[in-house]
C-alpha cells in the first residue's frame, strides 16, 4: 500500500518533467528525419564524393552505442569548444548546457536510422512514377520534392513511428549528463527519498503514458496520409 | 505547306552489347499519326522512349516543333542531352501515356492532372482545375476526380494519364502500348478515348499491339525489324499488302 502511495507521490515531479523529454524526442526527432532524408539522398547519389561520408556516417553511428556517443560528445565537444573562438561568442551560454549536446547526439543517431529507412523507401518506388514526371517536364529537384519524398516518406511512415518511439524511450540516457528530463528526475527522487524502485516504477508510467498517446496519434496521422493505398473503389 | 511536328533522325541505340537502335528516322508532320508496330525486342519502345530522352539515343537528332535537342558528345561517345533546362521545355511540348499508366499514387486523379499545369507550366490552381475539368470530361473520368489511381480500374487510370498528358497541351502525343497493360474488356475503353484524339488532329506517335487500331488511324505505318525500319507506307498499302516477308509473317500471327 505505501509502495503505491509513494509512487503515485513522485508522479507530480515526474510529469512536470515530461515536457523536457517531449522536447528531446521533438527536436531530435525533427532533426533526425531532416538530416535523415539529407543523409539518404547522399548515400543514392552517384557521386562518391557524397555517397562515402554518407555511408561512414550511417556505419559510425549505427555501429555504437548512443551512451557512447552520447559521452563522447558532450565530454568530448565539453573539452575542445572552451579552448576556440566560440567561448567567447554568443553561443557559449547555450554550449555550457547538457541540453545541447544531448539534442545533438540524439538528433545524430536518430538521422542515422531514419536514413537507412529513408533511403530502403527511396529505391523502393517505381521507376515509371519517376519517368511520368520527368515525360512533363519536371526538373529533378521539383521531382524530388513532389513525387519521389512524399511518396518514399509516406510508405516508410510505419517505420519512422516506430523509430520514433524508441527515440522518446532513449531520451532516457540524456539523463546521463546531467539533464532533468523524466529519467533524470527519477533518478534524483531515488537519491532523495533514498527509495529504489518507486521513483523507476513511476518514471515508467509515464513512458508508457506518453508511448501509447503517441502511438495512437501517429496511427491517426498514418492513415491519413496512407489513404492512397488503402482507400477501396 | 504543313509544318513539321516531329522529327527523328537516324536514331541509334544500344544497351551494353547490344545494339537496339541501328539508324531510324521518320517524319511526322502536324496532325499526322504515325504507328511504330514490331515483336518484341524490334526496338519499338526504345525508339518511342528516345524521343523524349527518357533513353538517351547514342546519336541521331530528334526536333520537336522545329528546335532540336541540343547534345554533346560523352566521355565514352555517346551522346548526352547539353542543356537540361531546354530538355525538360522540349518534354512539355511531348506528352507521354505509358503502359502502365504511371499516375502519381500519392495523388488524386484531379491532383495527377493538374501537377504539370501548375507547377511546369506554372498556371495557377483555379485555371489548371477549370481545364482538367473539360479533360475529365473527354475521356469520361469525371466521376473518378477526387479517387486515389488505385481505386481505379486499369481502363480507368489510362484514360486519366491521357488527360494527364492532354493537360500539358503537348504538340505531340507519345503512347507506349497504350492497352497492353489491360484487361481485353478494358481495351476498348481506352482506344475509343485514342481514336476520338486522332480524329481531332492531334499528332500522335504510338507503339501498338492493336492492327485494327494502326489501321484505323494512322497516316503513316513502321515496321521495325531488329533495330531497323523494315517497311513503312500508308495502313492501307502496308497493311493490306505488305512486301517484306517478315511483315506478312508478323501481320498473320497478330
Amino acid at each position: 500500500m505505501e509502495t503505491i502511495t509513494n509512487v503515485i507521490g513522485f508522479l507530480p515531479a515526474l510529469i512536470k518533467a515530461t515536457p523536457l523529454t517531449l522536447l528531446l524526442t521533438a527536436v531530435a526527432g525533427i532533426f533526425g528525419l531532416v538530416i535523415g532524408t539529407l543523409v539518404a539522398l547522399a548515400r543514392l547519389s552517384t557521386r562518391r564524393m557524397l555517397s562515402m561520408p554518407a555511408y561512414v556516417f550511417t556505419f559510425a553511428f549505427r555501429g555504437t552505442p548512443l551512451l557512447v556517443q552520447i559521452y563522447l560528445v558532450y565530454y568530448g565537444l565539453g573539452q575542445v569548444l572552451p579552448g576556440t573562438w566560440v567561448r567567447h561568442s554568443f553561443l557559449w551560454p547555450y554550449l555550457r548546457d547538457g541540453l545541447w549536446y544531448a539534442i545533438f547526439a540524439l538528433s545524430l543517431n536518430q538521422a542515422a536510422y531514419n536514413a537507412e529507412v529513408i533511403r530502403g523507401a527511396i529505391k523502393a518506388i517505381p521507376r515509371g512514377q519517376i519517368e511520368a514526371a520527368k515525360s512533363i517536364g519536371m526538373r529533378s529537384s521539383m521531382i524530388l520534392r513532389r513525387i519521389t519524398l512524399p511518396q518514399a516518406l509516406r510508405s516508410c511512415l510505419p517505420v519512422l513511428t516506430g523509430d520514433l518511439i524508441i527515440l522518446l524511450k532513449t531520451t532516457s540516457l540524456a539523463s546521463t549528463i546531467t539533464i532533468l528530463e523524466v529519467m533524470g528526475t527519477a533518478r534524483m527522487l531515488q537519491r532523495q527519498s533514498l527509495l529504489i524502485f518507486e521513483p523507476l516504477i513511476a518514471a515508467g508510467i509515464i513512458y508508457f503514458t506518453v508511448v501509447f498517446i503517441l502511438t495512437r496519434v501517429m496511427n491517426v496521422v498514418e492513415k491519413r496520409l496512407t489513404r492512397y493505398r488503402t482507400a477501396k473503389a | 505547306m504543313v509544318a513539321t511536328a516531329l522529327s527523328v533522325n537516324n536514331i541509334h541505340k544500344s544497351f551494353g552489347s547490344v545494339e537496339v537502335l541501328k539508324g531510324v528516322s521518320f517524319e511526322a508532320k502536324s496532325g499526322d499519326v504515325i504507328s511504330l508496330i514490331g515483336s518484341s525486342g524490334s526496338g519499338k519502345s526504345t525508339l518511342l522512349r528516345c524521343i523524349n530522352y527518357l533513353e538517351t539515343p547514342d546519336e541521331g537528332e530528334i526536333t520537336v516543333s522545329g528546335e532540336v535537342i541540343r547534345t554533346v558528345k560523352g566521355k565514352d561517345g555517346k551522346l548526352v542531352a547539353a542543356d537540361k533546362r531546354q530538355l525538360e521545355h522540349i518534354r512539355t511540348r511531348l506528352g507521354m501515356v505509358f503502359q502502365s499508366f504511371n499516375l502519381w499514387s500519392h495523388k488524386t486523379i484531379l491532383e495527377n492532372i493538374i501537377e504539370g499545369p501548375m507547377h511546369v507550366l506554372g498556371m495557377t490552381r483555379k485555371d489548371a482545375i477549370g481545364e482538367a475539368e473539360v479533360l475529365m470530361e473527354k475521356v469520361g473520368i469525371t466521376p473518378k476526380r477526387d479517387h486515389y489511381p488505385n481505386q481505379l480500374s486499369g481502363g480507368q487510370q489510362q484514360r486519366a494519364a491521357i488527360a494527364r498528358a492532354l493537360a500539358m497541351k503537348p504538340d505531340v502525343m507519345l503512347f507506349d502500348e497504350p492497352t497492353s497493360a489491360l484487361d481485353p474488356e478494358l481495351v476498348n475503353e481506352v482506344l475509343l478515348v485514342i481514336k476520338k484524339l486522332a480524329e481531332e488532329g492531334r499528332t500522335m506517335v504510338m507503339v501498338t499491339h492493336e492492327m485494327s487500331l494502326a489501321r484505323d488511324i494512322s497516316s503513316e505505318v513502321i515496321f521495325l525489324h531488329k533495330g531497323l525500319v523494315e517497311e513503312r507506307g500508308a495502313p492501307s498499302q502496308v497493311m493490306r499488302d505488305p512486301k517484306s516477308a517478315r511483315l506478312r509473317q508478323f501481320l498473320q500471327m497478330a
